[in-house]
Formats: C-alpha cells, sequence, structure tokens
C-alpha cells in the first residue's frame, strides 16, 4: 500500500527511452534495442542456463521441470481468463488427459515418444475442447465450477470402471533418453508458447478473443460465432496443457490418476495472482516463484499449505496487482511526488 | 414492384406474463428508410432482437430476401448482412477506433465481400478500418482513428457502432437509436451521413425517439405501443393519425412541443 503525503501526489511519467523505444526509432540505436530487450533475454537466456547452474543439485533440476508444466497450465489460465473471458480450473483435467492419452499410444499400440507427445498435444487438447463445448455459453465462476468437476469426475471414472489401469495407472512408459532432453523439451517450449501467445493477443485474430471477453453481443453482431472462438480458446489453452500432462507422464513414466489432482488446476491460478493477470510472462513468473517454495516448505509437512496460504494473502493483500505489473512499471516510468 | 427484402409476419413473443411482440407485421422494401416509433417499453428494441436472432421469438416468420431465419444464431443472420447497432454502446474500450473493427473485418462475410469498399481482396484490415471510419467520418489528419474507444466522445462511439456494421457490407442496417444522447451538430452531421448510406444502396431500419430527424430521412414509419404495431404509412399520414396521436403522444398541447 502506497504512504499517503499530505498535499502531494505520486506522478508517474513514461521515460524517455520507452516512449522512443515504443516508435520507429526502436532499431536506431543498441541503448533503446537493449531497453527492449533486456528484460525478455532475462527470462529466455535465465531459463536455458538454468539446468547447467542446477547442475551440482539434480532435484531442483526436477523442480525446474514441474515449474515449466505448471507454467504451461498457467499460461492458458491466463490467456483463457484475461483474453477469452473464461475462467477455467480445468488444469488437473488437461494433465490427465494429457497424460493418458500418450500413455494409451505409447504403452498400448508402441508409438515412440517423439510421435506420442505431439498426438497427445493436439487430440488431447480436442478431447479437452469436447468435453468443455457444452459449457461454452457459460459464463464466469460457472464455467469454472464445470470445468473443476471434469478432472474429479475424470478420476473417479477410471478408477469405478477400472478402464486404462485403474487405480494403478498406465505404467511402462518410454522416458525420455536422458533428463537434458527433458528439461530443455519442456523450458524450450515453454518458451515458445509464452512468445506466440504474446503475439497472438494482439493479432488480428487475438483481437477477437478480447471481443469475446469485452463485449459478445458486438461480436455476433459482427457474424463472428462466439462459440467457434471460446472453443479455439479452450482448444489452445488444453493443448498447452495436455502438452505438459503428457511430457509429465514420460517423465515419470506412468501415467495415473493422481494425474487429476487439483494442484494442477490451483496453482496456475496462484501463479496468475502472483505474476500479474493479463501479462502472460506473469504466470510463468509466479510459477517460477511458487512452485520452488512449495518445494522449500515440504519440510514443514501439512503446515505447509498454512504458509503457502499466508504467501498467496500477502500478494493479494499488498501486490494485487502482480509482480509482471509491478516490475513492468517500475521498468517503463518515473515515479515521483509533486505538489498539489 | 420489387419484393421486399425484409418481411416480418405476425411475429410474437412474450416474457413471462409481459407480451413484449403481439403479432407485428411489415415488409421492408430495398433501399428505403423505415422508422419505427414508440414510446419507451412499446418492444422497438425486441424487435430489432428478434429480427436479428438474439432473442428467440414465439411465433410468426422473419423472412429475409426469401429465406426464413427461423432458429439462426445472431452471427449467421449477421453473415446473410442483416445487421444491426446496439443502443448501449460498448466498443472495446481498451482498444484504438480503428481496432474495434478488425473483429468484424475478421469475419467470413467481411473476408468474402472484401470489407465495405475493399473490392474483392483486402488489404491489410488495419488500413481498411481506417478508411471505413473517415467515410463515417472520423477525421484521418486529427487521428482520431488511432484514439482510444476509451476517449471518444458519443457521437463517435454512435459512429464506431454503424461502422461496425458497415465493415460487413451489409445489405440491411438497423440501427437501434443512432441519434440518442448526441448534441444538436452531432445530429445534424448524422441526417447527411444516414443519406449517403441509403443511396449506396443500403436498406435501413431506424428505432428512433428523435422524430424531427427521423422524418426528414424517413420514406415509411411504423408506429409502437404495448409490443402491436398501431400505425403504418408515410411521415404525414403517420402524424395525422389519430390512434398515434392519442396513444404516443397523450395529447394534442403535448405534440405541439415535439
Amino acid at each position: 500500500m502506497a504512504r499517503e503525503r499530505e498535499g502531494m501526489r505520486k506522478e508517474r511519467l513514461d521515460r524517455g527511452i520507452k516512449v522512443r523505444s515504443d516508435g520507429v526509432y526502436s532499431i536506431s540505436s543498441w541503448r533503446e534495442m537493449s531497453f527492449l530487450l533486456a528484460p525478455r533475454l532475462l527470462l529466455i537466456l535465465g531459463l536455458l542456463i538454468m539446468p547447467l547452474v542446477l547442475v551440482p543439485a539434480p532435484y531442483w533440476q526436477k523442480v525446474l521441470i514441474i515449474v515449466c508444466i505448471y507454467a504451461f497450465l498457467a499460461l492458458g489460465f491466463d490467456f483463457l481468463a484475461h483474453f477469452v473471458g473464461l475462467v477455467s480450473l480445468g488444469g488437473a483435467l488437461y494433465i490427465g488427459v494429457g497424460a493418458y492419452v500418450t500413455a494409451f499410444f505409447n504403452v498400448y499400440l508402441g508409438l515412440p515418444i517423439w510421435l506420442c507427445i505431439p498426438l497427445a498435444t493436439i487430440l488431447g487438447g480436442g478431447l479437452c475442447t469436447l468435453l468443455l463445448w457444452p459449457c461454452l455459453p457459460l459464463r464466469g465462476v460457472y464455467f469454472a465450477i464445470v470445468s473443476l468437476m471434469f478432472p474429479l469426475l475424470s478420476a473417479r471414472l477410471i478408477e469405478a470402471l477400472d478402464v486404462f489401469g485403474g487405480t494403478d495407472g498406465i505404467m511402462g512408459l518410454d522416458g525420455f533418453s536422458n533428463s537434458w532432453w527433458e528439461m530443455y523439451v519442456l523450458i524450450s517450449f515453454m518458451l515458445i508458447a509464452l512468445f506466440a501467445l504474446r503475439r497472438l493477443v494482439n493479432a488480428d485474430m487475438g483481437l477477437i478473443f478480447r471481443g469475446v471477453k469485452d463485449n459478445d453481443q458486438a461480436v455476433k453482431a459482427s457474424g463472428i460465432s462466439i462459440t467457434f472462438y471460446k472453443a479455439v480458446g479452450v482448444f489452445i489453452a488444453s493443448s498447452l496443457g495436455c502438452f505438459g500432462g503428457a511430457c509429465l507422464a514420460h517423465i515419470y513414466m506412468w501415467a495415473g490418476i493422481s494425474q487429476f489432482a487439483l494442484d494442477f488446476s490451483i496453482i496456475p491460478i496462484a501463479a496468475t495472482v502472483v505474476g500479474g493477470g493479463g501479462t502472460l510472462a506473469g504466470p510463468v513468473i509466479g510459477c517460477l516463484i511458487l512452485v520452488p517454495i512449495s518445494e522449500l516448505l515440504r519440510d514443514f509437512g501439512t503446515l505447509r499449505i498454512a504458509v503457502y496460504a499466508l504467501i498467496l494473502m500477502g500478494f493479494i493483500v499488498f501486490k494485487s496487482e502482480g509482480l509482471m505489473s509491478f516490475g513492468s512499471r517500475k521498468y517503463n516510468q518515473f515515479e515521483h511526488w509533486v505538489e498539489i | 414492384m420489387a419484393e421486399p427484402i425484409l418481411k416480418v409476419r405476425d411475429v410474437n413473443k412474450a416474457f413471462g406474463g409481459v407480451q413484449a411482440l403481439a403479432g407485428v407485421s411489415f415488409d421492408l422494401m430495398p433501399g428505403d428508410i423505415l422508422g419505427v416509433i414508440g414510446p419507451n417499453g412499446s418492444g422497438k428494441t425486441t424487435l430489432v432482437n428478434a429480427i436479428t436472432g438474439f432473442i428467440k421469438i414465439d411465433t410468426g416468420q422473419v423472412i429475409y430476401k426469401g429465406r426464413d431465419l427461423k432458429g439462426m444464431a445472431p452471427h449467421q443472420i449477421a453473415d446473410l448482412g442483416l445487421t444491426r447497432t446496439f443502443q448501449v454502446m460498448r466498443p472495446y474500450f481498451s482498444l484504438p477506433a480503428y481496432k474495434n473493427l478488425i473483429v468484424p473485418l475478421f469475419s467470413r462475410r467481411a473476408r468474402r465481400t472484401g470489407g465495405w469498399r475493399g473490392g474483392g481482396r483486402m488489404g491489410s484490415r488495419d488500413t481498411v478500418a481506417v478508411d471505413i471510419l473517415e467515410e463515417i467520418g472520423f477525421e484521418r489528419e486529427s487521428y482520431v482513428p488511432y484514439k482510444n474507444a476509451s476517449s471518444l466522445p458519443t457521437g463517435y462511439l454512435k459512429r464506431l457502432e454503424l461502422a461496425r456494421c458497415l465493415a460487413l457490407r451489409p445489405e440491411v442496417i438497423i440501427c437501434d437509436e443512432v441519434f440518442s444522447g448526441l448534441s444538436m451538430s452531432e445530429m445534424a452531421s448524422m441526417v447527411p451521413l444516414m443519406e449517403k448510406l441509403q443511396m449506396e444502396g443500403v436498406t435501413l431500419i431506424m428505432v428512433e425517439h428523435r422524430l424531427r430527424e427521423l422524418f426528414r430521412l424517413a420514406g415509411r414509419v411504423l408506429v409502437m405501443n404495448f409490443g402491436s404495431k398501431i400505425a403504418e404509412g408515410t411521415p404525414d399520414e403517420v402524424m395525422e393519425n389519430k390512434e398515434v396521436k392519442e396513444a404516443y403522444f397523450g395529447s394534442e398541447e403535448v405534440f405541439s412541443y415535439v
């Protein structure tokens, strides 16, 4: 919360370099180019170097993988919530479907891993979209409730009907040939997804999505089917989640009902809150913070949830805009006090 | 005699116990401007919603170019070239004005028709959008098309609503109160715009409260009250209609103020 000063107000001004690099001048000097590139490179290079830095701590390399999987979900959640207007709690569904689809192709049909993961991404995304299709006319919290129901339902169905290995899950999936592959496949695809989504939401098609969120009546009156575009949005988000789920299954070499765990629905939302909704990069940063914290707190046993909740509460109360919005404001603007 | 482009036959719609539309019928000839007037709550906007598929009608028929629109979704009807504006304007506020038009220009109809005057192949949607806005009175030199929709005054927002329809190159536009909330000068500049649209062959239905401007434009006027049509005819005929005077204008004294 900002401190208030008597007779003063805080003025925010764009930095000159920000104004210049918004326009055509951005390619005219190294200074301006690096102003634009620095934050992006920090994230990209930071993530790419991280596995090398973590060589002495193999456990934290695994954590990095989990961070990436959550980042896929958080990206999907942020995209759906802030650009399509659907609050989806279906993260667990996406991970579970991705895991089971890839397990089906890999174990039952014997397809190689490099074919299973893309298949799981596309078909899993399609399957999730089909499941959620009847709920697409629902808005806001109603869609959230229904999408939360699906992972619970799927887990119970698999358990009760004893299909796909029942409670044991499907075992014996091929793993990645080595842990470097695991890490770099996940990190690079996560970065690609991040920058592709950022580009998409500003492209013409992204404007349709934002139109659906802001004013679906006007989109209908413009001769565009909002159900179709909502479905496309869900497909994009669920494909990302299914890719994460498929990778997770191959890393554990196992697909089971614990991959429908609600953690996969909840943590991405928390990460979006911490990182700043509507920024796309924010949720990724949120995952980079929250997932390691949750690993550190493992020693506290069940108290972990309490500490976790406190951290979240602190963010919501004191920095509700999220780290990314806060950071980009500080990066792009001056702040100073002026007399009223 | 040409075929009517839009035939509305005995349309009924009830919301619970309220009969919002009670057996409304009319014909719309291509190239005409039809005015729809009536007191508040007389079912004008419901009629617009019923024709454009935003609400499902209980009974009756809406036939557009010989095709029954029953069961069609709003976007399918818009795709046929029957578009509407909204009384309450909600543009995409966070976007510049011209970016608002990307949405209609992205639709199948706009891609098919090339969007307004794109003529066959469309160039960049941004360019077409700015062209449409200039056509409809956004001064390109003063960068109005590039301003954020949230900073535009009502007059421009009304035009933006209309531009959103035009981007589809529609054959019929139903304008739901384009004059309401405008200043006198804004209205004065809106009238020639509507005349220009008519000359370009667009058929218009105008739902209005501003009778003076409407009567200048409309060839025929339809008067509604309590969900049913109480009169139809040229502006002069409607003005002289006894029932209209009583039901809509109340008494002679009030009428003289209009």
